[in-house]
């Protein structure tokens, strides 16, 4: 199934609310008065694509309409839709891997957002390609975390280094990439605690981690992935912005996209950090996890 | 043991509250207020509101509500109009999150039953543990119930929790069937006189019809007293919808917001209650076991609204300080000689009450505080700084202004530090002093200013 069908599918009752109500405004028959900008701006607003981001789409439109003699809400429909997309897109989308292995992904993101889960995915799908994997139980925090990996080693076939609760998570990682290396791994997937941005300890560790994995293996990690709860709101800002300064994020995971959220604060983030989408979580299965394209969400997401 | 970083109401809503003081600040020294005047303060208030993620309905009808008092406003002698402003904001503020405390209704015939319930991630597991806990500690003998078969170790990190805590946790071996562990639950509280029996679900979202179901059906098994939504206080606009779709289905009797200690902005807490009418009886503000708090939506309020929330700091404070050594506290505070030593025991209370950063965001007049990351201590650091405390002689941690380079060397060696660890600590202790000074004037003698205090800048 291709990601368009899978994600309109996931998103009908988002698009109830969110592209069906596009749809009804863009097919109006009032024209482009203040009204309906006004409630362009609530559409978007209310579908978490933020203050500064949906204010700034809504009065692009509204000059590109002024300046092109634009007068019939439908064909704003499609500049909207050009916008979304000029905003998501960006080079180099795809997952970076090392030029020579093991590619070494670094998973962080705040307290259940579904990092264990995302891990999971990602390692069967690297298993499906044929690749080698270890899986790096570095959420030594958590009750039980490790076990939790552990279950997701089994169903993707992949190796699973853990220590006991409480130890110290760059010792974990220090063992996974020693382990790689002896057993000429591909790709070493490691899972961290969950932690809130503001927590300037644990923001701490993670700088350490990251910094173990840089001097076991130089140009590690390939990619540092934020892993974003597609339901949260503005603080998904936040999340990106403090995230980065304290680990370099290389791309974004936008989880749980199949429920009635809309991870309109993706929008937000493109625009105001740049941080592209790499990933989209759309269940709890093995297999949902499909590569994000920014023109498809975009259509998905914003009618078409 | 992870140190919690922020504070917890002092960074609850705080941008929120800035926002919202800066506006108000505007029309408070007005003598008369235009209509553009109003407007333009419900325009800011709307913005912020927005990015704070409160519910775009809620917004509309909560301007709607200011505004309609604020225009009619008849001209008191004793409040300027601006001041009137901010008084019908507060007390609109208020009336959204839902008026007074909320607590858990006990049945008359035990066991009382807790359900709770949410969406994956909202950290329903955790805070089964910090509600049995809570409940221990007011003397009951709770029974923590693993009911979520479907995520990988759900089962196992409550055990673990359960462990940690010394708290029992039922999970049998042969039952699959949430509806049936939860039965057998029941008989085991029964058979053991277990009060409450609080009752962890796995997370499900709101338009999976089947597992919608399914909770009804755990519903119609356990009977609950109270069925909680537990929610991520950084939901977005979809806040509303998910407890919408929870109070349809199974008819909640409560919130519990989760995550507050972040920088969110909570506008969730703002809408859930307005829109479900369901109250908000717990906040999640931090990993740590305890922390777990009852919802205060005044107090929350008069925070917005920089009024300070020095209820809750007194409670606080209650709760693990001993009477005596609060009293000497205050008259600390008052008189400003705060030293090494009430540094240290201030510390040490991290564990039992929380960050002192945390406290501090309580008082009225702190906002500004920002810089308080000097503050925060991680309670492995803690053993340190008490070693090096307790190298200093009596004469040096009363008045640490003579401690010289010399006497630094002695201090680092004599404890095991270095001399930076020596100068870091007595800088962080600068940093509370002065706050504590900062604090000690506007507790003591200038009474009234508490009240009408906004802080400065």
């Amino acid at each position: 199934m291709n990601l368009l069908k899978k994600l309109k599918q996931s998103l009908t009752k988002t698009r109830e609310n969110l592209a069906g109500r596009l749809e009804n405004l863009f097919a109006g028959k009032r024209g482009l008065d203040e009204e309906f900008f006004e409630e362009l701006e609530e559409i978007l607003l209310t579908a978490d694509v933020g203050v500064a981001t949906t204010l700034e789409l809504v009065e692009g439109l509204r000059q590109r309409a002024r300046k092109e003699n634009i007068g019939d809400p439908a064909s704003l429909s499609s500049l909207l839709q050009e916008e979304v997309v000029k905003l998501m897109e960006h080079e180099a989308a795809g997952l970076q891997l090392a030029p020579s292995p093991p590619t070494v992904i670094l998973v962080v993101g705040v307290n259940g957002t579904g990092k264990t889960t995302t891990t999971g995915k990602l390692a069967y799908r690297f298993r499906q390609k044929g690749s080698r994997v270890i899986l790096a139980a570095a959420d030594t925090f958590r009750a039980a975390a490790a076990e939790q990996l552990a279950v997701w080693a089994r169903r993707a076939g992949a190796e699973l280094i853990s220590h006991q609760p409480g130890a110290d998570p760059g010792a974990v990682v220090f063992d996974a990439l020693q382990a790689a290396r002896s057993r000429r791994a591909d790709v070493v997937l490691v899972d961290t605690a969950g932690r809130l941005q503001t927590k300037t300890n644990l923001m701490e560790e993670l700088k350490k981690i990251r910094r173990v994995i840089g001097r076991e293996h130089a140009g590690a990690p390939h990619e540092v992935l934020l892993v974003l709860d597609a339901t949260t709101g503005q603080n998904a800002l936040s999340q990106a912005r403090l995230f980065h300064d304290a680990v370099e994020v290389t791309g974004i995971v936008l989880t749980k996209l199949d429920g009635t959220a809309k991870g309109g604060v993706v929008l937000a983030i493109a625009h105001e950090l740049k941080i592209p989408v790499k990933l989209v979580g759309l269940g709890e299965g093995v297999e949902d996890l499909e590569e994000f394209r920014p023109r498809e969400f975009a259509l998905a997401l914003f009618g078409g | 043991m992870t140190a919690e970083g922020k504070g917890v109401v002092g960074v609850l809503f705080s941008s929120l509250a800035e926002k919202l003081q800066n506006t108000l600040r505007k029309l408070k020294g007005k003598g008369k207020l235009t209509e553009a005047d109003v407007n333009e303060a419900l325009r800011e208030i709307r913005l912020a509101l927005l990015e704070a993620d409160v519910n775009f309905k809620v917004v509309k009808d909560f301007l709607g509500r200011v505004k309609e008092r604020a225009v009619g406003l008849e001209v008191q002698q004793s409040l300027t109009p601006g001041q009137q402003v901010v008084k019908i904001v507060y007390e609109e503020l208020t009336a959204l999150m839902g008026g007074g405390e909320n607590k858990i209704k006990w049945t008359g015939q035990p066991p009382t039953v807790i359900m709770l319930v949410g969406l994956q991630g909202a950290g329903k597991t955790t805070t089964a543990a910090k509600v049995a806990l809570y409940c221990q500690k007011q003397g009951r003998r709770p029974l923590l119930v693993a009911a979520d078969v479907y995520r990988p170790a759900a089962v196992r990190q409550l055990q673990v929790l359960g462990e940690q805590l010394k708290l029992p946790v039922f999970s049998p071996e042969k039952e699959e069937n949430p509806v049936g562990i939860v039965r057998l639950a029941l008989d085991e509280a029964r058979r053991l006189g277990h009060d409450p029996v609080i009752v962890d679900t796995a997370g499900r979202l709101h338009i999976n019809e089947e597992m919608m179901s399914e909770l009804g059906a755990m519903k119609e098994a356990a009977r609950p007293h109270e069925i909680l939504l537990v929610l991520d206080a950084m939901t977005g606009q979809d806040a509303v919808r998910v407890a919408e779709a929870f109070h349809r289905e199974l008819g909640l009797t409560g919130v519990i917001l989760t995550k507050l200690d972040g920088d969110t902005r909570g506008g969730a807490a703002l809408s859930v209650r307005a829109v479900t009418g369901c109250p908000i009886k717990f906040i999640g503000v931090g990993e740590r076991p305890e922390a777990l708090e009852a919802f205060h939506p005044d107090r929350i309020a008069s925070r917005i609204l920089g009024m300070g929330d020095v209820q809750t700091i007194i409670e606080k404070a209650q709760a693990a300080i001993d009477r005596e050594e609060a009293l000497e506290l205050q008259r600390k505070l008052r008189q400003q000689d705060f030293t090494l030593e009430d540094f240290l025991r201030q510390l040490k209370q991290v564990q039992k009450v929380g960050p002192l950063e945390e406290i501090l965001g309580l008082l009225p007049g702190v906002g500004p505080w920002k810089q308080l990351k000097g503050v925060q201590v991680d309670p492995k650091e803690l053993v340190h700084i008490e070693a090096i405390i307790q190298s200093m002689t009596p004469e040096e941690r009363r008045n640490p202004g003579i401690i010289n380079a010399s006497r630094k060397r002695r201090i680092a060696a004599g404890s095991g530090t270095k001399v930076q660890d020596v100068n870091r600590l007595l800088r962080q202790f600068e940093e509370a002093r002065r706050l504590m000074q900062h604090l000690g004037d506007l507790a003591g003698g200038k009474k009234g200013k508490i009240k009408v205090k906004f802080p400065p800048g």
